[in-house]
């Protein structure tokens, strides 16, 4: 096994042993990206120098005896929406090309004080919006395990690059599925924490009620390290929950006795691929196998989740998005042609105006652009309490759904997506058809539950299936430990995609 | 007003700049007249992904005043986007409150000093938080229209003061200013500052047009940068003029045309039409998801009451009945800020004599802050000392005429009463040798007790004046009233 195959938590032995550098590790990993990423383009861009100068720091001080952090000299991908100061951070799009924030989310803080070793910026959907991670305004994001169909989005890169072996760990973030969805097509694991477990500063908002930050890795294990370091009260949000995180590696490894998983029949109704359904069905079983009881569920408002979604989502988005007026910071449209254009079209439009339009119709993509409408439209005047309103309403349903089956089961368990990774270009001309790849992802962010995606299984064409497993708000650890005791008796996390 | 052949209907919205260090929702400096852009940072520049996190202060600031209007506080309010673009509005947002307002129904007592109008109490609707925008600066002139932008005021909390449209005449509408301007100096969440912004006022004003089909209503207007106390009630008026020229003109009514904007060019005297409201953007409001909602506790509201003091209303009251100042006096005392108050309760209660503290506080005192544009604080003569002057004034020692010359030499000289009296060679004159003089000048002077005696008692005037000659310590009181008694004794 190469070492850029090992696990983190492994990497992370050898390299408090001695036996390993993380100058060795990190070049370790530039060279794998060197090879494999010209490929899959899982990076927006490569921060060489930097990495190799942090990685040498940290062999110092560790050489020194000196104190070190909890992920000292693994290097990391992080997902270019996570500000991080003097450094570029473009959100996937052209708007933000530019755009170098004067300050660190707090997430990279965490990481740098964890002495993790920052490799890169990971594609995206442009402004996290979308599932293929063709959105991006630099390029498509493909998936390892077939470069002719789409890594999962809107964290695409972030899940590419785990199952490339270009980096042991990354954080990407989750909106209705962002994390989840791309894990399960790439064949990695990704965790939603609950909502307020991780600090959203510097987090460029999407939808704020519903975002959060969460890790993507090759293991459970390798997950709840990076999570451990991520979550935590933060005084500069608000929404983040004041309450001590634990320190999830240290249990992960402890099985769940009495574990009681909740199916819901309706996952597996209309739509769903017959091998999807297969895998997570064996699933089912070797949690029976280990003891589990299983318990049939309903989730009765489940199915509203993506109509509700696809209202609040684009809400908070277009108030979100009117930042990016081209004022401040960020893309602005040239000013001679504004002013070309007004003298042309003999429009009694002012400049500014103009100004703003032009900015934004050049700096936004086609689905940016699509759900600033949207959310601008469901927002207006005599549409609020028939569309934003409504949504409110049955979002709160869907919470009480969650709230009535965490009161049977402790989890529950199922498909991620309805259909393994699909080919690139297959479903741009349909919003709808890409939309309902939120299906099962969508509902946890609305109730703001967590939920994590593991491997479980493989297509008769080697395309990875993903399993879900879902808990109440802040059981993160039970999580972990339940997808541990899964991924323990299964080797489907150990299997490689084929490069050159 | 009355012999307008309409009524003015006036509803205010005042913002208030609550005196926080730092910022609503960041940790900026406040402060006015920085150099721009330097009081910023990335949550009131609006960078991506950066987050509001509300100051408390602000909030119980907010809740004060709410409560010195005798408004509620609800036990639970949230935070609202109100959208638009504007080139110093960084967001594309502000942060405001729409629904659940932090504070509803409550009222000001406005009256009049000059009789101008009957006492009326102006209901407010609700008082609610929000952030203030930031400074564009046009630069027209240079033909460059190039525009600038200062973010230092971005984010500075303020509360909006909504009142019912319950003022009838541009002297109430400029009355209440004043008062609620006073409520808030009184409790000390404001600078007040019309001219740097931080007092500001907006007016919805309409007619109420008797006709013979019955009263019509003319299409609201709001009215704008009205800077000063004078600016609105000279804005009112002008544009209660302007509406009904307007209707006389074109017989348009309310709801035949959109609710126009109104700027006052305070240079022309005039309002000019900004923009039509209808126009003018959905601000399509909803929660904002980046803050958490505010609940609170009947302790913390009890707790913030209990801070409240002493207000204007309740001072007034008691300056007329407790300390028998005239209304008058305890409006222009109270008036002027608690400072004042407090300089006259003191000298009240070391004077014990309440109704000649007021007079002079009324009288001399606010002359020389008035001729010195000075305040209070700055005032020479402390409380303590100008009692001292008072008690000679009460025993008699000095009469109120020579009490003036001793008070000009105070001032001058920051000598106490006693000094000052001293060294002007004013001695008290024994009560003996005061009779014994006016004796001699009612021996000397036949005409005048003839005078006097034939009705005429102003006659006796020419003795005091041969009194003053004689002894200049004389007091002209006693001289008149000896003399009077002697000749009516004859």
């Amino acid at each position: 096994m190469s070492l850029t195959q090992k696990s983190a938590t492994e990497q992370l032995a050898l390299l408090q042993s001695g036996e390993l550098t993380s100058v060795e590790l990190t070049q370790a990993y530039l060279d794998r990206i060197q090879a494999v990423d010209s490929s899959v383009g899982a990076f927006l861009r490569i921060e060489t120098e930097s990495a190799l100068a942090q990685a040498a720091g940290i062999d110092a001080r560790r050489a020194a005896g000196q104190p070190v952090g909890k992920l000292a000299g693994l290097p990391v991908a992080i997902k270019d929406i996570l500000c991080t100061k003097d450094t570029p951070t473009t959100c996937g799009s052209k708007m933000l090309e530019n755009f170098v924030p004067p300050y660190n989310a707090t997430v990279v803080e965490k990481l740098l004080a964890a002495d993790a070793v920052i490799l890169g910026r990971t594609n995206m959907d442009e402004f996290a919006m979308g599932s293929s991670t063709e959105n991006s305004a630099y390029h498509p994001t493909k998936n390892p395990w077939d470069t002719t169909r789409i890594p999962g989005g809107s964290s695409g890169g972030a899940a590419a690059c785990i199952s490339a072996d270009m980096a042991p760990l990354s954080v990407g973030t989750d909106t209705g599925g962002s994390i989840r969805q791309p894990a399960a097509l790439c064949g990695c694991v990704g965790l939603k924490p609950t909502y307020g477990r991780v600090s959203r500063y510097g987090l460029i908002a999407f939808a704020s009620s519903l975002d959060q930050i969460g890790p993507l890795a090759r293991t459970v294990e390798d997950a709840a390290l990076l999570l451990e370091v991520l979550a935590g009260h933060d005084p500069l949000d608000s929404t983040s929950v004041n309450a001590p995180a634990p320190a999830y590696s240290e249990t992960v490894n402890q099985p769940l006795e009495n574990l009681t998983l909740g199916v819901v029949d309706h996952h597996f109704g209309e739509g769903i691929d017959p091998e999807i359904v297969s895998a997570v069905q064996k699933a089912i079983e070797v949690y029976e196998s280990l003891g589990a009881t299983i318990k049939h569920i309903e989730m009765p408002h489940a199915d509203y989740g993506v109509a509700t979604y696809y209202i609040i989502a684009p809400c908070e988005a277009s108030s979100n998005l009117a930042r990016y007026d081209g004022v401040h910071y960020g893309y602005r449209a040239d000013q001679a042609e504004v002013m070309a254009e007004l003298a042309e079209d003999g429009s009694d439009e002012g400049p500014l105006v103009r100004m703003y339009r032009k900015t934004r119709s050049e700096g936004f993509g086609p689905e940016v652009q699509r759900r600033i409408m949207l959310g601008t439209y469901a927002l207006s005047e005599g549409y609020y309490d028939a569309f934003y309103l409504k949504a409110l309403k049955v979002r709160r349903l869907i919470r009480q759904d969650y709230d009535n089956a965490f009161a049977e089961v402790d989890m529950i368990i199922g498909p991620v997506t309805s259909n393994p990774a699909f080919a690139q270009g297959e479903k741009n001309s349909d919003p709808m058809a890409m939309y309902l790849e939120d299906l099962y992802t969508v509902t946890a962010n609305l109730a703001g539950v967590a939920g994590i995606s593991l491997p479980c299984g493989f297509t008769e064409n080697g395309l990875p299936i993903g399993l879900q497993l879902q808990a109440a708000p802040f059981e993160e650890e039970k999580l972990l430990r339940a997808a541990q005791m899964f991924q323990t008796a299964t080797d489907f996390h150990t299997r490689r995609p084929e490069l050159s | 007003m009355s012999d307008a052949p309409y009524e003015i209907v006036i509803g205010l919205e005042a913002h208030v700049q609550l005196k926080t260090q730092t910022k609503l929702f960041c940790r900026c400096s406040t402060e006015f007249g920085n150099p721009p852009n330097t009081q910023t940072c990335p949550v009131c520049l609006g960078m991506p992904g950066s987050l509001p996190v509300m100051n408390k202060k602000a909030y119980f600031l907010g809740m004060k005043t709410a409560l010195a209007l005798n408004c509620g506080i609800p036990k639970f309010t949230k935070w609202d986007r109100k959208n638009y673009f504007y080139p110093d509005l960084p967001k594309g947002y502000q942060t405001s409150q729409f629904d659940l307002p932090m504070s509803e129904e409550g009222y000001l007592d406005i009256k009049s000093l000059k009789d101008e109008f009957e006492p009326r109490r102006v209901r407010i609707i609700r008082a609610h938080l929000e952030e203030d925008a930031g400074k564009s600066m046009h630069d027209e002139a240079s033909g460059k229209a190039d525009s600038r932008i200062d973010l230092n005021r971005t984010g500075t909390p303020l509360l909006e003061i909504v009142s019912y449209p319950d003022m009838r005449s541009a002297a109430e509408a400029k009355t209440y200013m004043q008062e609620l301007r006073l409520l808030l100096t009184y409790l000390d969440v404001s600078d007040c500052n019309m001219q740097e912004g931080s007092l500001r006022c907006d007016a919805n004003v309409n007619l109420h047009i008797p006709t013979e089909n019955g009263t019509i209503a003319t299409p609201i207007v709001e009215i704008k940068n009205m800077n000063s106390f004078r600016s609105v009630e000279r804005g009112i008026a002008y544009e209660a003029k302007r509406q009904y020229d307007v209707w006389q003109e074109t017989g348009k009514v309310l709801g035949e045309l959109p609710k126009q904007t109104r700027g006052w060019d305070d240079s022309a005297q005039v309002t000019r039409s900004q923009r039509e409201k209808e126009e003018s953007a959905d601000y399509r409001y909803f929660p904002c998801p980046d803050l958490v909602p505010v609940v609170v506790t009947d302790e913390q509201i009890e707790a913030v009451r209990s801070e409240i003091g002493e207000l204007p209303a309740t001072l007034r009251e008691r300056l007329t009945s407790d300390f028998g100042l005239t209304s008058y006096t305890a409006d222009v005392v109270v008036n002027q800020g608690r400072e004042l108050v407090d300089y006259f309760l003191e000298l009240a209660a070391a004077s014990g004599d309440n109704k000649l503290a007021g007079n002079w506080v009324q009288g001399e005192v606010l002359r020389i802050l008035n001729d010195q544009e000075i305040t209070i604080d700055q005032f020479r003569i402390s409380a303590g000392q100008l009692a001292e002057l008072l008690q000679l004034i009460t025993s008699g020692d000095l009469d109120s005429s020579k009490a003036k010359d001793v008070f000009a030499v105070m001032l001058d000289s920051g000598k106490s009463a006693a000094e000052v009296v001293q060294d002007l060679g004013i001695e008290k004159v024994d009560e003996s040798a005061l009779e014994d003089l006016c004796r001699l000048l009612v021996e000397r002077n036949q005409r005048v007790v003839d005078d006097v005696k034939s009705g005429n008692q102003k006659a006796v005037g020419a003795l005091i004046g041969q009194a003053k000659k004689e002894n200049p310590n004389v007091n002209p009181g006693q001289v008149r009233q000896i003399c009077l008694e002697i000749i009516n004794n004859l």
